[in-house]
């Protein structure tokens, strides 16, 4: 029965891929960006969905099952405000600059920023390699998911491609208008489902602070933070969702929007989306400990949720809630693989050789041969890599993470260089390699005791680079902060027409 | 711009919002508030607060002229 549900899913997820094909203009603008059209509604659950991968559903149940109720406030409250501010102060820009000057990559707008193919070039690389282990997490967590929910029928290589094959045909299919109306209809069924499966298993066990209570008895120590969660982690993993701010694939979804007024409703509503998606992650996380693995023996960490499911809500509904951790995992990776797949396309296909020669036809071409080329390598990678999901998307954030004096920078501070965007970045990659060598083996996130993550040292770091390396510098040409600072210019302008008639 | 909130209080609420993410105070507390351990509670709740600030963001201090950039023009 559960593998009926699932198969059902999918063949609906490729259903809903392939009617909005029917709306396909057949550009490049469309097949990346849907030809700036979306609404608020398609807005919100387009950046929601790409945002809620392995890392939130799967990943934040198995942390919360070793770490306690402290991760709900390390990733999800955090995230509730940092997020939305972020999409306030640089989405609503980006937007706007992507729509006046007709972006379809970040990278196209960086290098304009700053004068700088160097400088684009450097980010395709940066962003590239932090991409791959961002999408790996989403086609780990599709093959575990699978491979416990069918209690083994299905194995994990075989799960991973069955996702792959579904996120590759409609991806390529209908580019950036298939995967959001795909996103809107996996996030309604994540959330719908993902709160059916909730209230059925703590109904099961008596009621959530029954749950809680057998928690309390056997696992004390998961209802508070205590020795698990440092103050000063709680502190600097604040700094994690500042991450949104350089994800490819979000300032592809910003491009999307019909008007700056489209994000109104994404701002207001995303603290509640996070909040409704982790809270029963958490819960049903801690609740594992205590029910499924007392012991505290768990197999890996991943599959806490999963088999809290087919333990409690085994049947039809386990095939349901699969169908929607499989949503959230694929919603991400296919604007994670179309991000990437835009940036071969914009930044090295058409800026480097073939810009006059390739039509809107080939752009739309070159766009899905990369899709398939990103799919079908982390597919390969993922049946080597070994390793806890949430420990590899951590990393991947960190890097993204440590990126945003560079965004910010390019919107609001007009004396920024591209030698200070150099700066910023190449500390970025030494300092991210440094850390990432030393601690990754050791399975440590924080550095020392006392709980620092070391995206904040690294931040503090990218951000000086960034001053340091634009104060050392020329300032950036007048006619460069005309383009990307028009309002000021205007102003300018004005105040010294009013000099010349005084 | 409607001036009941200043744009200045409500990046005032932000930062506020973010000092009091930091509930050291609740760290070691087992109670349960509505069946939820109360450390949990106060960041589900936090969440709540958060969309009311964002609420009153949209509504208050609302970029408008990022509209008008977007075609090309300058706010006057």
């Amino acid at each position: 029965m559960t593998m009926t549900v699932i198969f059902v899913y999918l063949a609906l997820v490729l259903a809903v891929g392939t009617l909005s094909h029917k709306l396909f203009r057949g550009t490049g603008e469309d097949y990346f960006v849907a030809s700036r059209s979306f609404g608020p509604f398609l807005l919100l659950m387009s950046l929601f969905g790409a945002n809620m991968t392995a890392f939130a559903i799967l990943g934040a149940s198995g942390e919360a099952y070793q770490e306690g109720i402290g991760v709900f406030a390390l990733m999800a409250s955090s995230s509730g405000l940092i997020i939305p501010t972020v999409f306030y102060f640089i989405g609503t820009r980006v937007w706007s600059l992507g729509k006046r000057h007709g972006y379809l990559s970040q990278i196209q707008y960086f290098r304009q920023r700053w004068d700088s193919d160097g400088v684009g070039l450097l980010l395709f690389f940066v962003i590239s390699a932090l991409m791959i282990p961002y999408i790996l997490v989403g086609l780990m967590g599709s093959g575990i998911t699978l491979n416990q929910i069918t209690n083994g029928q299905l194995p994990v290589w075989l799960g991973g491609l069955i996702v792959c094959a579904v996120t590759l045909a409609y991806v390529t299919y209908g580019g950036m208008r298939s995967t959001v109306w795909v996103n809107t209809f996996q996030v309604l069924i994540f959330m719908t489902f993902g709160l059916a499966a909730f209230i059925v298993i703590f109904r099961k066990l008596g009621g959530v602070e029954n749950g809680m209570l057998m928690v309390a008895a056997k696992h004390p120590e998961l209802l508070i933070r205590g020795d698990k969660i440092k103050p000063l982690q709680l502190l600097s993993y604040t700094c994690i969702p500042l991450s949104v701010g350089m994800f490819p694939h979000m300032f592809l979804h910003w491009l999307t929007a019909k008007r700056a007024s489209t994000f109104r409703y994404t701002l207001v509503f995303y603290p509640l989306c996070i909040a409704a998606v982790w809270l029963p992650s958490v819960l049903l996380g801690v609740m594992s400990s205590s029910i499924n693995f007392p012991d505290g023996k768990m197999p890996a960490a991943n599959v806490a949720l999963v088999k809290m499911i087919s333990v409690h809500a085994p049947g039809i509904l386990a095939g349901f809630l699969a169908a929607g951790v499989l949503s959230a995992i694929m919603n991400s990776v296919d604007s994670q693989v179309l991000a990437i797949s835009t940036m071969f396309t914009q930044d090295i296909v058409r800026h480097y050789g073939l810009h006059e020669k390739i039509s809107e036809k080939q752009q739309v071409w070159f766009g899905r041969l990369f899709v398939v080329v990103i799919i079908a390598a982390t597919y390969l990678l993922s049946l080597f890599v070994n390793r806890s999901i949430f420990n590899i998307s951590v990393w991947a954030f960190t890097g993204f993470a440590a990126m945003f004096p560079v965004v910010a920078a390019a919107i609001f501070w007009k004396r920024s260089t591209k030698y200070g965007a150099y700066a910023s970045i190449l500390s970025v990659v030494a300092l991210w390699l440094y850390f990432f060598l030393t601690l990754f083996p050791k399975r440590e996130e924080t550095i020392g005791d006392a709980g620092l993550m070391p995206v904040a040292i690294i931040l503090i770091v990218s951000a000086a680079a960034m001053v340091i390396g634009s104060l050392l510098t020329q300032p950036p040409a007048p006619a460069t902060l005309e383009k990307f600072f028009p309002a000021d210019s205007a102003v300018a302008a004005k105040r010294g027409s009013r000099k010349i008639h005084a | 711009m409607k001036k009941t909130f200043p744009k200045w209080t409500l990046y005032l609420g932000l930062i506020v919002l973010y000092v009091l993410h930091n509930d050291l105070w609740l760290w070691n507390d087992r109670t349960l508030v509505f069946g939820l351990p109360i450390g949990l509670a106060y960041h589900f709740g936090f969440s709540i607060v958060t969309a009311v600030l964002m609420l009153l963001l949209v509504t208050y201090a609302w970029p408008k002229h990022l509209e008008v950039e977007a075609e090309g023009g300058h706010e006057q």
